[in-house]
C-alpha cells in the first residue's frame, strides 16, 4: 500500500496580499495585481505586470527579522514559508526536507556580478540562505525546470513521501519581475499590450508577474487540506520554444495523473490551467483537453489576476484553487471575453457556487517540459 | 511503495578533452575550448545533427553524453520511456551571464530570443527529448554538488512506480568553459556489469 499524501498548509505572497485569506479576497472582488508600469529600470518602455511594492516587502519582512542580508526574493520566500513552518508545528529533523523551485532565482543579482553578488545569482545559494533561516536539517532541492518547476516541486515532493524518505516537506516556489526576464519574454514578441487575455479571440500574449508560494506536503492527514492523488511530467520532445501542435505532452501527462489518481476525467469539477494568454500555449492547451474529451469541465487561468510569475504559477495556482475547493466556488478566469481557440473549452467566466471534489492543475513550460497533478477534496470524519 | 533493486546499466564521463564510456576512454584530444572539444567529438562519432550547433554549451555537454548511451539503445520507430533526471551546480549561468550582456549596455541593447531560450537548465532536456524523441518524465535539480543520494532515490522512485522503464540519471556542470559531466541509464532488469558500484562510485572514479 503506498502512503497518501496531503498538502496541510498553504501561503503565497502577491500584490494581491501576503496570505491566502487576502489573495481570495482580491479574487471574489475581481481585483487584479496587473498594473501599467513606466520604469526604464526595467524596461525601455511602459509595460503591463504584477508587481509587489518594495514598501510591502519590507515592512513584512521587518516584523520577522531585523536581518538586512536577504534579497528581495529571499524575503519574499522568507515570508511565505515563514507562518506555515511555525503552524504546522513540524519538527525540521531528518524526516522533514525542503523544496525550493524556480526559473530565475536571484537572477538580478547579475546585473551587478562582483563576487559575492555573482555567487548569490546561484539557486543552490538561495536554497541554502532561505534554509539556514528556518534552520532546515536536511540539504535543499532546487527544481528548476522553467515554467513547471513550482508545481513539479509538488509531484516531486509527493513521491519521496511516498516512497517514504520523508515525513514532512515544505515546498516554496517563487520568481521576481526583472529586466533579464521582460526583455526575453519581449525579444519573443510574447508580452501583451494590454493585462494578458487567457484564451479569449483578441489575447496578444503574456503580462509577467511576481509571487512566492508556499505549501506543505505531509503523510499526516490531520490537518489536510487537499490530497494530492495523481501526477505526470512528461515532455512534448517537440521544440524548445514552442508548444507541440498536438499538445502531446500535455495529453500524456493528464492522461498518466488521471491513471494515477485512478478516476475517470469526468469526474473532475474543474482545471486551473496554465492560460498564459500566448497565442500558441491556449491553443494547445485546447487540443489537448478536447483530445481527453475534458473540453466541457469548467477551467480556469489565474494569469489575468497574477500575470505569469513563470516557477511560482504552478504554485500560487495550486494554492489558489485549494481554497476554490475549500470554499466550494469556482473563479472566473480574469481577461476573458470572447472564446479564442479552435476547439472549444469552458472557460469560467463568473465566480460560481459548486460542490467540488477533484480538480486538475496542469502546466507547461520552456523546453517541451508539462506537468499534470490531480487533487481530492478531503473529507475529514467525525470521530 | 514496493522497493525493486535497480540497476546501472551503462555509464559515460566528459571531462578534461575526454570521453570516457564505461570506463574505457573513447574519445581524448590535446587541451582545447569546450567549443572545439565539442565540435571534434561530434565529427568523431560522425552525429549527424546539425541542431547541435544552434545549442548553447550545457546543451551540447548533455546531448554527447546522453547520444552515446541512448543512441544504442532508442530507435524512433518505437516508444522509449526513458527519463530524463539531470541536475548541476551552475543552472544556465554560463548562457544567463552571456543574455545578460546583451541587454546591459544600453547603447547596444540586443535581447535575442535565441540566447534567451537557453537561459533555462532544463532547455538540455528538451534537447535530449527532442533527438530520441523521449515523451517521458523529466526533471532539472540543482544542488552545489552532485547529490548522488537524492538523485538515485528519486531515478529509483520513478522506476519502482513505473513512471519510467529507463532512467538517464546525472550531473552536467559547465560553466565558463569549466565543465564535468557524468551521466548513466538505470533500470530495474537485472545486469551484472556494476554490481559493486554505484552513481556516487562512478561519478568519482
Amino acid at each position: 500500500m503506498i502512503r497518501e499524501v496531503y498538502i496541510t498548509e498553504t501561503n503565497c505572497i502577491t500584490p494581491l496580499g501576503f496570505d491566502v485569506q487576502s489573495n481570495v479576497e482580491a479574487i471574489l472582488l475581481g481585483d487584479s495585481g496587473i498594473q501599467l508600469h513606466n520604469d526604464i529600470s526595467l524596461m525601455p518602455n511602459s509595460f503591463y505586470a504584477s508587481i509587489i511594492s518594495n514598501e510591502k516587502i519590507n515592512s513584512a519582512f521587518e516584523k520577522i527579522s531585523t536581518e538586512t542580508k536577504y534579497s528581495r526574493l529571499e524575503k519574499m520566500m522568507i515570508l511565505a514559508l515563514e507562518p506555515i513552518i511555525k503552524n504546522s508545528g513540524v519538527e525540521l529533523n531528518s524526516k522533514t526536507t525542503f523544496i525550493l523551485s524556480t526559473t530565475k532565482g536571484n537572477i538580478t543579482a547579475l546585473k551587478d556580478a562582483s563576487g559575492d553578488n555573482f555567487n548569490n545569482a546561484h539557486l543552490d545559494v538561495l536554497a541554502r540562505n532561505v534554509a539556514d533561516f528556518f534552520g532546515f536539517k536536511t540539504q535543499p532541492i532546487v527544481v528548476s525546470n522553467a515554467c513547471v518547476s513550482g508545481i513539479l516541486a509538488v509531484s516531486v515532493a509527493k513521491r519521496m513521501i511516498q516512497s517514504e524518505l520523508y515525513d514532512n516537506i515544505f515546498v516554496v516556489a517563487g520568481d521576481e519581475v526583472s529586466e533579464f526576464v521582460l526583455s526575453g519574454f519581449n525579444s519573443f514578441q510574447a508580452m501583451s499590450d494590454l493585462p494578458c487575455k487567457p484564451y479569449s479571440k483578441n489575447r496578444t500574449g503574456v503580462s509577467l508577474g511576481e509571487a512566492t508560494a508556499a505549501v506543505l506536503l505531509s503523510a499526516n492527514p490531520a490537518t489536510a487540506k487537499i490530497k494530492v492523488i495523481g501526477d505526470s511530467s512528461i515532455n512534448d520532445a517537440n521544440h524548445i520554444s514552442g508548444p507541440s501542435r498536438t499538445g502531446e505532452g500535455l495529453f500524456r501527462s493528464i492522461q498518466n495523473a488521471l491513471k494515477e489518481s485512478q478516476i475517470d476525467g469526468n469526474k473532475l469539477d474543474f482545471i486551473s490551467a496554465h492560460g498564459t494568454a500566448t497565442p500558441f500555449n491556449d491553443e494547445m492547451e485546447a487540443i489537448a483537453l478536447n483530445r481527453l474529451s475534458l473540453q466541457n469541465v469548467p477551467i480556469n487561468s489565474l494569469k489575468g489576476f497574477y500575470g505569469h510569475t513563470l516557477g511560482a504559477s504552478g504554485l500560487l495556482e495550486t494554492v489558489i484553487a485549494i481554497e476554490s475547493v475549500n470554499q466550494n466556488m469556482l473563479f472566473e478566469s480574469k481577461g476573458f471575453d470572447e472564446i479564442g481557440v479552435s476547439e472549444s473549452i469552458n472557460v469560467i467566466e463568473k465566480n460560481e457556487e459548486r460542490n467540488i471534489d477533484y480538480f486538475l492543475k496542469t502546466a507547461s513550460g520552456f523546453g517541451g517540459c508539462n506537468t499534470a497533478v490531480v487533487f481530492e477534496k478531503v473529507k475529514h470524519e467525525l470521530h | 511503495m514496493t522497493q525493486n533493486k535497480t540497476y546501472i546499466h551503462d555509464y559515460i564521463t566528459i571531462q578534461n578533452n575526454e570521453i570516457v564510456l564505461n570506463g574505457t576512454s573513447v574519445f581524448k584530444i590535446e587541451p582545447t575550448d569546450f567549443g572545439d572539444f565539442s565540435k571534434q567529438a561530434y565529427r568523431n562519432f560522425d552525429i549527424q545533427y546539425p541542431k547541435f550547433f544552434k545549442m548553447d554549451a550545457l546543451s551540447k555537454l548533455a546531448f554527447l553524453g546522453s547520444e552515446l548511451l541512448l543512441s544504442p539503445i532508442t530507435s524512433l520507430e518505437t516508444e522509449n520511456n526513458i527519463a530524463l533526471v539531470l541536475a548541476n551546480k551552475s543552472s544556465s549561468l554560463d548562457t544567463d551571464v552571456k543574455y545578460q550582456e546583451s541587454i546591459s549596455d544600453k547603447e547596444n541593447y540586443f535581447p535575442s530570443p535565441a540566447v534567451f531560450v537557453y537561459t533555462l537548465p532544463n532547455i538540455c532536456l528538451g534537447e535530449i527529448s527532442i533527438r530520441h524523441q523521449l515523451k517521458s518524465e523529466n526533471s532539472f535539480f540543482i544542488f552545489d554538488a552532485f547529490n548522488t543520494e537524492f538523485m538515485s532515490n528519486y531515478s529509483d522512485i520513478l522506476l519502482n512506480t513505473n513512471k519510467a522503464d529507463i532512467v538517464l540519471c546525472g550531473w552536467v556542470e559547465f560553466f565558463n568553459d569549466n565543465y564535468k559531466a557524468f551521466l548513466c541509464t538505470i533500470s530495474k532488469e537485472e545486469s551484472a556489469k556494476y554490481k559493486n558500484e554505484n552513481i556516487n562510485t562512478l561519478y568519482n572514479k
